[in-house]
């Protein structure tokens, strides 16, 4: 089917050739700023606070990201975004054979207080925002980013930034776990409700449908199973202790943007008004900062492709036209050569100047929502909301989220809807410019420049880890690590004291999950298809 | 996983495996569902597996292929010790072969180091199952 034949989006809901009055159920969508904030949380848009200039980075060891790091903020970026490596964030130490081909790779190793503060280092923790990708071992990095902050003199009070720390989306997509769901959303709520207190302008979770949507599901179902995390893990909160009208505040979420420019930008206003619906029919909030629906985008992914990648360039400004369309509070821009490979500083900075084209020239930022009130936008905000009811009474009817996940059944939808993405994409249905549409062959030079890892980082990364375990305060760090875990056992207590204190004592990523694994065992990964 | 009677892949068992700690499966996923329905028998490893381990499943289960799905830019080492495992079991006839996220400029190394074919995500399904039928008949 060619673009101009195309009649229904990707998520499967037919459009009119032509939106009319008639279409729409509620004339005027009322105004930003106000409930259901179906145009926006703020009154002014983005006006009052440009959105975030986000690029996620990191890679090798903390000495070499840092560098990054400085030369991303010199370059007028506003917020940190920091990759970590696979073993940190699966829990293992640099040494374990499990981490060793890895270390270093996909993001930096942080594997004590002591990459930390290199990661850090000339880097002012209270005066900007530092958002980690990090999930099975959130908790514990969260903790080291306090006491690195504790290192610099920073008071904690004054730190901002976001902890992904959305662990029912990992069994789902990404991957990242490591204990079993209960105790894992234990550790959540442990994490959320101590921000709450110590860091009140940290966001302790970013409940994110990045990842599910980048496995294969549509725009819809990305909503509606990141809001039925996000419910999940409202109950849990409260569960422990938690006042919803409080933490609520502090909630934020992530997406992936794609192509389909209006379906995304309805998509957020969409889901921006059911979440505040869904807060205030389920829980009875009425407080309206606890209803706003913050989230951050990234822009690219899976949508990115390897064929003609300059390409990319063009796709990741329409998606974070979107975006911005959309209403986001922090945009991460893809570089076109993701599809296969981390990015250069070359492609990195072309990213970043197209966000900062679209925030400085294109006047999409002046006016707010400037979508609300086209009877297309309406409609189609209308139905996907719709929609997105629907797939999560579904989830609702097979149990909730974490059963759905325990048995597999959300794993093995997105798996089948993944296929059907593929063989859309393998017989032309789906269109993809230079891959299955006006496709050249043999255009060996066009992927740009290189990235290379310097192959002596893994060696340097266990030479330091070594390092911090023979210089430590061994007695210290055993003494944090026993009281780690009998709290761990224990159930009541919050675990994030304990934490810090074990980030402190230089113990390692390794011992802190090592500990925690005794007490509350892994995940066992139900392999369904 | 019951195998389907008919297909290209028809009566072959093929082995699709995570090695390391990479977590991204939905490709792993749809390859696995793919080659059911070629007719191929699949057994799916699940995440995080070690080299050592899918090499034992390879013996063990006695697979026709085996299939290595890498995103995290780990696939020369991870490879290259399922290969080497293979070998020294005395299982290098079985063939491997690599899919996922892997730079243009990788791939001809992989093939050096004896892996049998590089597949990516804008590698048509088909092609893959031919290729696929082709190296197995």
């Amino acid at each position: 089917m060619s673009g101009e034949e195309r009649v229904a989006t990707p998520s499967g809901i037919e459009v009119p050739v032509v939106a009319t009055r008639g279409m729409i159920g509620v004339a005027d969508p009322g105004l930003p700023g106000a409930y259901p904030f179906t145009r926006g949380i703020f009154a002014d848009g983005y006006r009052g606070r440009p959105w975030t200039i986000r690029q996620y980075s990191g890679f090798g060891s903390a000495e070499e990201s840092n560098q990054r790091y400085r030369f991303l903020l010199e370059q007028g970026q506003t917020g940190l975004s920091v990759a970590l490596d696979l073993p940190t964030q699966c829990g293992y130490d640099p040494d374990h054979p499990m981490a060793r081909p890895e270390v270093g790779k996909v993001g930096v190793s942080l594997f004590s207080l002591s990459e930390m503060e290199t990661l850090f280092a000339g880097i002012d923790l209270g005066a900007i925002s530092t958002s980690f990708t990090i999930n099975g071992t959130a908790a514990i990095i969260y903790a080291m980013y306090l006491a690195a902050a504790d290192k610099q003199g920073v008071p904690r009070a004054n730190l901002t930034g976001t902890i992904q720390n959305d662990i029912l989306k990992e069994y789902v997509a990404r991957g990242t776990w490591i204990f079993p769901v209960r105790p894992s959303m234990r550790l959540i709520a442990d994490s959320v409700l101590y921000a709450n207190e110590v860091t009140p302008r940290f966001n302790a979770i970013s409940i994110a449908g990045a990842h599910v949507r980048d496995a294969g599901c549509t725009a819809v179902e990305e909503m509606a199973y990141t809001l039925a995390n996000g419910l999940a893990y409202v109950d849990e909160l409260i569960r422990r202790g938690g006042d919803v009208a409080k933490f609520a505040r502090r909630l934020s979420f992530f997406f992936y943007v794609h192509m389909d420019l209006f379906e995304e930008a309805c998509k957020f206003r969409a889901g921006r008004r059911l979440w505040a619906k869904l807060l205030r029919e389920r829980f009875g909030v009425t407080d309206e900062k606890a209803l706003h629906f913050r989230f951050g985008v990234v822009c690219g992914g899976s949508s990115l492709v390897a064929a003609q990648p300059y390409n990319n360039i063009v796709r990741v400004a329409i998606e974070n036209l979107a975006a911005v369309l959309g209403g986001a509070q922090s945009i991460f821009t893809c570089a076109y050569d993701e599809a296969f490979q981390i990015p250069t500083e070359f492609s990195a900075e072309i990213a970043l100047r197209t966000q900062q084209i679209v925030q400085h020239e294109s006047g999409v930022a002046a006016t707010v929502d400037p979508l609300g009130g086209s009877y297309y936008v309406e409609w189609l905000t209308d139905r996907m909301e719709g929609a997105m009811r629907e797939v999560m009474g579904e989830i609702d009817a097979y149990g909730g989220v974490v059963k759905a996940i325990e048995d597999g059944w959300l794993q093995r939808r997105i798996a089948v809807r993944a296929k059907e993405k593929k063989d859309a994409t393998d017989c032309g249905e789906r269109v993809v410019v230079g891959q299955n549409r006006y496709r050249r062959e043999a255009q060996a030079d066009s992927y740009g420049e290189v990235f290379r890892l310097d192959p002596g980082t893994a060696a340097r990364v266990l030479e330091k880890h070594s390092a911090v375990k023979r210089k430590r305060d061994a007695a210290r760090a055993a003494r944090a690590l026993d009281a780690l875990e009998s709290a761990a056992a224990a159930e009541k207590e919050n675990l994030m004291p304990l934490l810090v204190e074990c980030c402190h004592a230089y113990a390692t990523v390794g011992e802190m999950v090592e500990r925690l694994k005794r007490c509350w065992g892994e995940f066992q990964e139900p392999v369904r298809l | 996983m019951s195998a389907v009677a008919a297909g290209p892949l028809a009566g072959k068992r093929i082995l699709v495996a995570k090695p390391g700690l990479d977590g991204h499966d939905a490709g792993a996923k749809v390859i696995a569902l793919a080659l059911r329905d070629a007719g191929a028998e699949v057994i799916y490893t699940g995440l995080r597996k070690s080299p050592e381990f899918i090499v034992r499943v390879a013996l063990d289960e006695d697979v026709a292929a085996v299939g290595l799905s890498i995103l995290s830019g780990s696939h020369q080492e991870l490879a290259q010790e399922v290969l080497g495992g293979l070998r020294a079991a005395g299982a290098g006839d079985i063939p491997v072969f690599v899919g996922g996220t892997i730079p243009p400029q990788d791939r001809a190394a992989l093939v050096a180091a004896g892996v049998k074919g590089v597949f990516t995500n804008d590698t048509p399904l088909a092609q893959m199952i031919d290729e696929l039928a082709r190296a197995l008949a």
